[in-house]
This record gives structure tokens, sequence and C-alpha cells, in this order.
């Protein structure tokens, strides 16, 4: 027990200053961020308390926005993202996530594909909605919605294969 | 009482969910207005230290660039002392106490600075003990940066140009047509300047200055060049896309204007109550 709280904890401060340090400085064309600290929110175990579970996505979302100085607009994506995630796991994974057992390294990438992308494009939209916070720039929302999802899919997907240990 | 206790323990999740979506979204609310984002900024004391770390390492990395800007500056201030009249001199001399009185200039390294959100701000390390306070002006050798929004003890936060909240008073270099450098989001490179009457002689290539109607900036501080400008909706304003002569995405060091009279100006333009 205290093995997995110590490497949540772990990665929750690792993400956070990787994602300050370092991805929000990457604006390739100008404005697209990779948002990888969500990953944190995506590969939470799933059988833990919910509760706490949303309270850990708040401050983590809070955590990157002091940085950024964004205000709020990560702390109501992430915990928004982290109480509707149930509802992607049973979608993506169906069956298997109804045991309450389900190992995120040891998923077919299809399946893991469309639960990563759904989650980050969900998190993007209500971040940069807020972040935007005009309605008359949807298209803008949109694209930058669009462009840095794909950017974050792909770097999560990278990292989460990288840092998956080999069972023997 | 039975039932609400057993209605809250049941709902536990959702109503955490909902009080901290409302905490979040007041926190968003409340950046959206000027000099309201006290809570949440950078410029604290966990933040400031974490940059401080990683800007002492990336400083080596600017060092090169950062000694031509030097340079170009130097150049420029000596061009400017060498090529002044004898006689000007004479009487900038006499007069220097009261003339230098003005404005008084700190200079900051910039710990960390965005430009691709639609609300940019940088953090600088100077802050209260260096009597930093809100509302003093931020420049480069090269133009115009921000002004500081929020200070802690040993860290500044500044609204940079490019956020949707900065509206800054501008004029034309060669006309006393005066107008708000404000910016779109579009790119990071181009800032609007709005407000400007149609009367003005605006032409591609002018000059954009600070104007002398805030009381932040000195009148006078580079901004950028006039990149291109068409007529307002309303018909009676032009709305011209300036070039920065900053580059925004790669500012190492800043000075930090203090106006010594501020606080003069304000008193007599407060209206009067009696």
């Amino acid at each position: 027990m205290t093995k997995v709280t110590l490497t949540l904890a772990a990665r929750f401060i690792i993400l956070v200053l990787v994602q300050v340090l370092i991805f929000n400085h990457i604006d390739f064309m100008g404005y697209i961020n990779p948002y990888i600290y969500i990953l944190f929110i995506i590969i939470f175990p799933a059988n833990n308390n919910r509760t706490l579970f949303v309270f850990l996505a708040f401050l983590l979302g809070f955590c990157v926005d002091v940085f950024s100085d964004s205000g709020g607009v990560h702390a109501a994506a992430c915990v928004t993202l982290a109480y509707i995630r149930p509802v992607f796991l049973k979608f993506s994974f169906g069956t298997v996530y109804d045991y309450q057992s389900i190992k995120f390294n040891q998923i077919d990438f299809g399946s893991k594909l469309i639960y990563f992308s759904a989650l980050v494009f969900i998190h993007h939209l209500i971040m940069y909605s807020l972040e935007i916070f005009n309605i008359s720039k949807i298209i803008l929302i949109l694209q930058k919605t669009l462009f840095s999802g794909i950017f974050t899919i792909i770097l999560c997907l990278i990292i989460t294969i990288l840092f998956t240990q080999k069972r023997k | 009482m039975q039932q609400i206790i057993n209605f809250v323990l049941r709902n536990k999740t959702f109503l955490v969910f909902l009080l901290l979506l409302g905490l979040s979204l007041f926190f968003t609310i409340q950046s959206h207005s000027y000099h309201k984002s006290k809570f949440i900024n950078s410029s604290n004391v966990v933040t400031g230290t974490v940059y401080k770390t990683a800007n002492s390492i990336g400083q080596y990395f600017n060092l090169k660039k950062e000694n031509e800007a030097l340079l170009e500056e130097n150049r420029m201030l000596k061009s400017i002392v060498h090529n002044l009249d004898v006689d000007t001199m004479k009487y900038n001399l006499r007069d220097s106490l009261r003339l230098n009185a003005h404005f008084k200039f700190r200079t900051a390294d910039v710990y960390k600075n965005s430009y691709s959100q639609s609300t940019n701000y940088l953090t600088i390390n100077k802050g209260k003990k260096d009597s930093i306070k809100v509302d003093y002006g931020v420049i480069t050798s090269q133009g115009i940066v921000g002004i500081i929004e929020n200070t802690s003890q040993n860290f500044s936060s500044v609204l940079s140009i490019l956020n949707t909240r900065s509206r800054i008073n501008a004029q034309l270099k060669k006309t006393n047509h005066i107008g708000s450098l404000v910016w779109d989001t579009e790119s990071s490179e181009f800032a609007q300047l709005v407000d400007i009457s149609k009367f003005a002689p605006v032409a591609i290539g002018d000059t954009i200055i600070t104007g002398g109607q805030s009381t932040i900036f000195p009148k006078g501080i580079l901004i950028g060049t006039v990149n291109s400008y068409k007529i307002d909706r309303g018909g009676d304003s032009y709305i011209v896309n300036v070039k920065l002569f900053n580059d925004m995405t790669n500012i190492g060091h800043v000075y930090v204007i203090e106006n010594l009279q501020a606080a003069e100006i304000k008193s007599l333009q407060k209206p009067k109550d009696d």
C-alpha cells in the first residue's frame, strides 16, 4: 500500500515539474503546448477512493495553475476530468472495467488510444474554453484543442510505453 | 436530520466535485479582472524558487544573445551621448538632479515568460524587498514588456503586453495622436493599436511609442512599427497592427521603471468629492 502511495506522490511531483519547466515552453508553431501532466489522472488506479481522486486532481490542476498564472483553468478541467473518468473507462474497456482490476500496462493499444484521446480532448476543450473565455473565438478554441490534443496524446502514449515495467 | 447526513454521505463525491469546480471557476473568473488575481500567481515563494533554479541553468544558453543586445544598447547610448551639443549637455548637467528624479530604473532577471496563452505573465526576480510595487512599468532595451501586477517578498509577476487584459497608452511618434495598445491573441509578434483617430496620418512603417498620458511609462519608450492598418467597424478610428520591436519570446533581462511623480499626478487627476 505504501509503495503505491509513494509511487503516486512521486509521479504527481515529477509530472508537475516536467510540465511547468519543459512542456509549457515548447510552443511548437507558436501556440501548441502538450499538457502531459494529465497522465496522472489518466492512469490513476481505477479501484481507488473516488472522492480522494477528485481532490487530488484538483490539487494537480491547481499546482499547474499557480506555476503558469492561469487562474483556475487547469484545476477546473482536471476536476471535471476526474469526475467523469468512470464513464470513459466503461466506454473504452467495457467488461474489463467491471472487475475493478484494470491494469493500464496490460491493455491493448486500440482501446488505450480511444481512452486517452477522449480524456485528452475533453480536458483541452474545457481548459481552452475557460482560458480564452470568449465565445466569439470558438474557432481558435477548437483549433488549439485539436492541435495541442494530438500533440498531448502522442506524447502520453510514448511516455506510457517508455515507462512501463516489463513483466518477466 | 439523519436523511440529510445520509444524502451528503451518499453523494460525497459529487458534492466534492461541485465544490472544487466552483472554487476553480471562482479563481478563473477572478483572474480575468484586473488587480484581483491575488491568490494564484507565480510570484510566491514556492514557484519563485523552482523557477529560480531552472533559470540559473537556462540562463547560460542565452549568454551570447544577451551580450549582443547589451552591445547594441551601448552603441545606441554612446551615439546619443557623443552627438549631444555641448550647450545642451551643460544645461542638462545643471538640471540633472531634477531631470533624473522623474523616473527610477532597476534591473531584473526574467525567471518565467509565457507567450502562447491568451493571458500571459512573466515572473521576475525582484520583489517588495527591492521596493518594487504594483503598477511599475517593465521594459527591455528594445521596447516595452508589461506592467507589474503582483509582488511578493522576492519576486513579482508582470502582466505582459501579450495579454488580453493589458491596455497601454500609446501614440504615433511623429504626431501626438494617442490610442490604446491591446492584443488579439493571434501572434506573439504583433499587438494592436486601437482607438486612434482616423484623422491621424498613419502610414506603414511608422514608429509607435508609449504616450505620456499614463503614470506608468515615460513618454517615448519604443513599442513597434505599423505593419498594416484598417478603419474600425465604427468608421471613426483606425485599428493598427503593430509589429513589436521586442521579441517577446526571448526576454532575459528587463528594466523596471518607477515613476516618482505617479502619486502626485494621480492625486491631481482624482475627481474631487465635495
